[in-house]
């Protein structure tokens, strides 16, 4: 009996042994700044614990892409437990009831607002962020984060309409389409409140901001009404739903409508002309941790030109960082999907606000009683 | 060898649990305790009795859960029955071999064998690509109760096979003969002996399969397209989901803990004496 | 009738199976389609091995499973010897006591322990991590230990273990030498069943685990909700291929002991 148990040990523990061999980068290959910044805690054995999107950085994953946190680890010695969430609501449950401490956080605009207001993150100190400078001066001095106290932009952009070339045959695509009874089954919708609310928002004609009950009644009836047509209700799962063909439809953000067309020739993406959600994700440290200092150099290191232009180029989102975007390829630039031009910008899109504490209560309930619904 | 040693035996004996009688109250006792406290309570800490009475919203997920388990627990049953017949007739040595086999994908992560299912019944899935090579339309299987009901069935079949073939174990192959011998054909004897002596496994089987169908939170996601919320999902929404809000959530917890207890009671009084099936 | 029969159980395998080889065929599949079949390919495999995230959840799960199962079986020996020991009636309580993790639904444990630890996270200043996922996995092994032990026990002659204190043995002695052997193999079987039951867990680690101790199961399901890579289904192939053969060794042991043993009461008679 003793020796079936080493047997199974055995076995295991063989398994596990392979596992001594990781992607892990003897020496940095990124050009950063300033070298000796980064150094400073380099034989301290020291770690952060980054929670991020998923699909959010360059990992590697390709061949000539970029490893972040590989090179950050080279770099400095810290090591990085990474881990991902999917939705800005998941985040927020996860930090309020979770007990976990993460030293660094990516939430969107909205979210940063609630989150500064509960108290919930640390100022940052810019002295010790000098890749800030790179950040354009649009992006500064934000609503969400009034002086830039909480946050650093890292990426931004629209929402759009993810499409099959081959079973959509309009070609004036809008929100509409997602309510469309042509397309029963073939839709997928987004699995969290915020973004499905805009949606039925934008249909309506209401602000993406509102607070009035009514109309937030009215929004989840819509949604209500669209769910009998929706497949199936994600988020980072379109990539495979999608491009599997297994959905024809499927409203998302625009850097991953941008992924998605890049890797499979059979899908389009629109930002819809009446209007849309434009969003920007900044990085912030949590009021629980206790590293500062690694969380600041990392927020530095992501504000590196190379590592920013890195992850732009992978994640397919628009970027605020003024350096990686100039060297973004025109195509890019100009393709009407990544940077939509000012004019739509300035005249088409909302960004979310943080709502008041009775309106966020009501949409989650209303959310919930949606997905409940049969 | 006198009175005193022989107490002080058994307080050191008994002094042996506390550790776990400890290790019970806090990881335990505790933790329900503290569930409870959440229900009845706002976010403030102030009494209520508020999320209780939301759960009542929420109660077509609640019959959705029950209703979709129950169909999963009785299809389980219907399969398991005579495969744990046939298992416990075969040969000894062939048994063993059996018996591992129907264990086995127990031991793969139920995350991958659901995944899988995924593969198999999407419209793009390898069913309809089969079906397509027949000139049938594609048929959607996957987002719908029928996958969920599917995915329940294939995670827990082994938790009904075991309980049933250990109890078919058990039943002596002299009274099947003497059933025969009286003039029972097949199948009388398998409704006159056969199932009246797997009342034990038929229960433990039941409940094996329906608690964890029940309270589910991933197959929902995974192959109902999270349009066919369960309590699980329910309850996972308001701890790291979506719809923060931990009250409602132990509330939920609370009434599920109950509807569980309900459900055990009934079968307990299947039970013949304390000839319980456990694994 | 015994064609039915075997036609019966093969259908039964093919349903229990299907998926898992469709997860095995594709984890050979040159593209990452998971519908096409475009060449083979091992690089899944080495991608897998390098993708450092999936190792250390490997480790992580491991580990936790190891020393969650040393001491649950520790702990749930020493408490089915005291709960053996004790009258009827607080018996009974005790082992209710013990039963509520195995049949409370496991959402509902994951979630009350994430409630305790969030109370004294807060209060005594520790972290969601691998202690916590120990404490938790602790909590949910045991009762499987002390279910095992305590058939064990009372099967065995009360009287071996005065007995031996009586000739002179310490009560400690008397354990190791005259208690233990006999009830080894429930312990052993408690043993098996936590550490498979923790490698495998996910519902309950999900609510107890932090920020820096992923669990495999855990890792799984982040990646199922991501752009799935094909390295998930070399990881299952991986975990098929360890459960076989573990399982096929255990069964050619079991096996010889069985005929050894017979033997042995050949001889005898």
């Amino acid at each position: 009996m003793t020796k079936k148990i080493s047997l199974v040990l055995a076995a295991l523990l063989g398994f596990g042994a392979i596992s001594a061999c990781s992607d892990k980068l003897a020496e940095p290959t990124v050009n950063v700044s300033d070298k000796a910044y980064y150094e400073k805690f380099k034989e301290d054995g020291l770690s952060i614990n980054v929670y991020n999107w998923g699909e959010y950085i360059a990992d590697g994953s390709e061949d000539e892409m970029m490893n972040v946190n590989a090179e950050f680890e080279a770099l400095t010695g810290i090591e990085v437990n990474y881990t991902t969430y999917a939705t800005n609501e998941e985040l927020y449950a996860k930090m309020k009831g979770g007990g976990a401490d993460y030293d660094i956080i990516i939430p969107s605009d909205y979210m940063i607002s609630r989150m500064i207001k509960e108290d919930m993150l640390k100022p940052l100190d810019y002295t010790k962020i000098p890749n800030a400078q790179y950040i354009m001066d649009s992006f500064k001095n934000a609503t969400y984060d009034e002086g830039d106290k909480y946050s650093v932009p890292y990426t931004w952009g629209t929402v759009g309409i993810i499409y099959d070339k081959e079973a959509v045959t309009e070609t004036d695509i809008d929100w509409d389409i997602l309510w469309n009874e042509k397309y029963s089954g073939q839709i997928l919708m987004f699995d969290n409140p915020r973004d499905a609310f805009a949606i039925a928002e934008l249909i309506l004609g209401y602000s993406l901001n509102t607070e009035n009950p009514d109309e937030l009644k009215k929004a989840a009836d819509k949604l209500t009404q669209q769910k009998p047509l929706v497949q199936a209700y994600v988020m980072d799962e379109i990539f495979d739903k999608m491009g599997a063909q297994e959905a024809a439809l499927a409203p998302y953000y625009a850097g991953d409508g941008v992924t998605l067309m890049k890797d499979y020739e059979h899908l389009g993406f629109v930002v819809p002309k009446s209007g849309t959600n434009r969003f920007v994700d900044a990085i912030c440290i949590p009021k629980t941790s206790g590293k500062e200092d690694l969380a600041h150099m990392y927020i530095n290191f992501l504000c590196e030109p190379e590592v920013a232009l890195a992850n732009a180029e992978y994640i397919g989102y628009s970027t605020p960082n003024s350096v990686a975007f100039e060297n973004i390829s025109d195509e890019i630039k100009n393709d009407g999907i990544s940077y939509p031009d000012d004019e739509y910008l300035n005249n088409k899109t909302t960004v979310y606000k943080n709502l008041s504490d009775d309106a966020n209560k009501l949409m989650q309930d209303l959310w919930t009683a949606m997905k409940s619904e049969s | 060898m006198n009175e005193n040693t022989h107490t002080h035996r058994s307080l050191l004996q008994k002094l042996i649990a506390a550790p776990y009688i400890v290790w019970m109250i806090v990881f335990i006792i505790v933790p329900l305790a503290m569930v409870a406290y959440f229900a009845m309570t706002t976010a403030d800490g102030v009494f209520t009795l508020e999320n209780i009475k939301d759960v009542w919203q929420y109660a077509n997920i609640f019959v959705r859960s029950i209703w979709l388990a129950a169909i999963a627990t009785v299809i389980c049953l219907v399969i398991a029955y005579p495969a744990a017949y046939i298992l416990s007739r075969t040969s000894a040595s062939a048994q063993s071999t059996l018996l591992m086999l129907v264990m086995l994908p127990m031991w793969m992560n139920f995350l991958l064998r659901t995944y899988a299912w995924m593969t198999i019944l999407g419209n793009n899935g390898l069913i309809n690509s089969f079906l397509g090579l027949f000139g049938i339309d594609s048929i959607k299987m996957l987002n719908t109760q029928g996958a969920v009901v599917l995915g329940m069935v294939y995670n827990y079949l082994p938790y009904m096979i075991l309980p049933l073939y250990t109890v078919m174990m058990k039943i002596d192959k002299s009274v099947l003969e003497a059933a025969h011998d009286l003039g029972c054909n097949g199948a009388k004897t398998l409704f006159k002996v056969v199932m009246p002596l797997s009342i034990p496994g038929i229960t433990s089987g039941i409940t094996m399969v329906f608690v964890p169908a029940i309270s589910t939170f991933i197959i929902s996601r995974m192959l109902g397209g999270g349009s066919q919320l369960l309590i699980g999902d329910l309850i996972e929404m308001q701890f790291l989901g979506n719809s923060y809000n931990p009250n409602l959530g132990s509330a939920i917890s609370l009434v599920l803990m109950v509807i569980v207890l309900i459900i055990m009671t009934v079968m307990n009084q299947f039970d013949a004496g304390d000839d319980k099936v456990l694994m | 009738m015994k064609k039915i029969s075997k036609l019966y159980l093969a259908l039964l395998f093919l349903f229990l199976y299907a998926p898992i080889f469709v997860l095995i065929v594709y984890s050979f599949n040159e593209s990452k389609s998971k519908t096409v079949f475009s060449g083979f390919t091992f690089d899944w495999y080495i991608k897998l091995f390098n993708n450092e995230l999936i190792m250390t959840s490997l480790g992580n799960t491991l580990l936790i499973a190891i020393v969650a199962s040393v001491v649950s079986t520790i702990l749930g020996t020493m408490a089915a010897i005291g709960f053996s020991k004790m009258r009827k009636l607080p018996r009974a309580l005790m082992m209710n006591v013990n039963n509520i993790p195995i049949i409370n639904p496991e959402i509902v444990t994951g979630v009350s322990l994430m409630l305790l630890f969030v109370f004294f996270a807060a209060r005594m200043n520790f972290e969601f991590g691998m202690g916590t996922l120990l404490l938790a996995h602790i909590t949910f092994d045991v009762p499987y230990v002390v279910l095992n032990v305590m058939p064990k026990l009372r099967q065995m002659n009360p009287h071996i273990y005065e007995a031996a204190q009586d000739l002179g043995c310490n009560p400690v002695k008397a354990f190791f030498k005259v208690v233990l052997p006999e009830i080894m193999p429930g312990v052993l079987s408690g043993f098996l069943m936590s550490f498979a039951y923790s490698l495998d867990d996910f519902v309950i680690s999900y609510f107890t685990s932090g920020s820096n101790s992923q669990t495999l199961p855990i890792t799984i399901y982040s990646m199922t909700r991501r752009k799935v890579s094909p390295e998930i289904n070399a990881l299952s192939t991986i975990i098929f291929i360890v459960v076989v053969t573990v399982l096929v060794v255990k069964n050619i042991l079991e096996k010889r002991d069985m005929k050894k043993r017979n033997e042995e009461i050949l001889v005898e008679r």
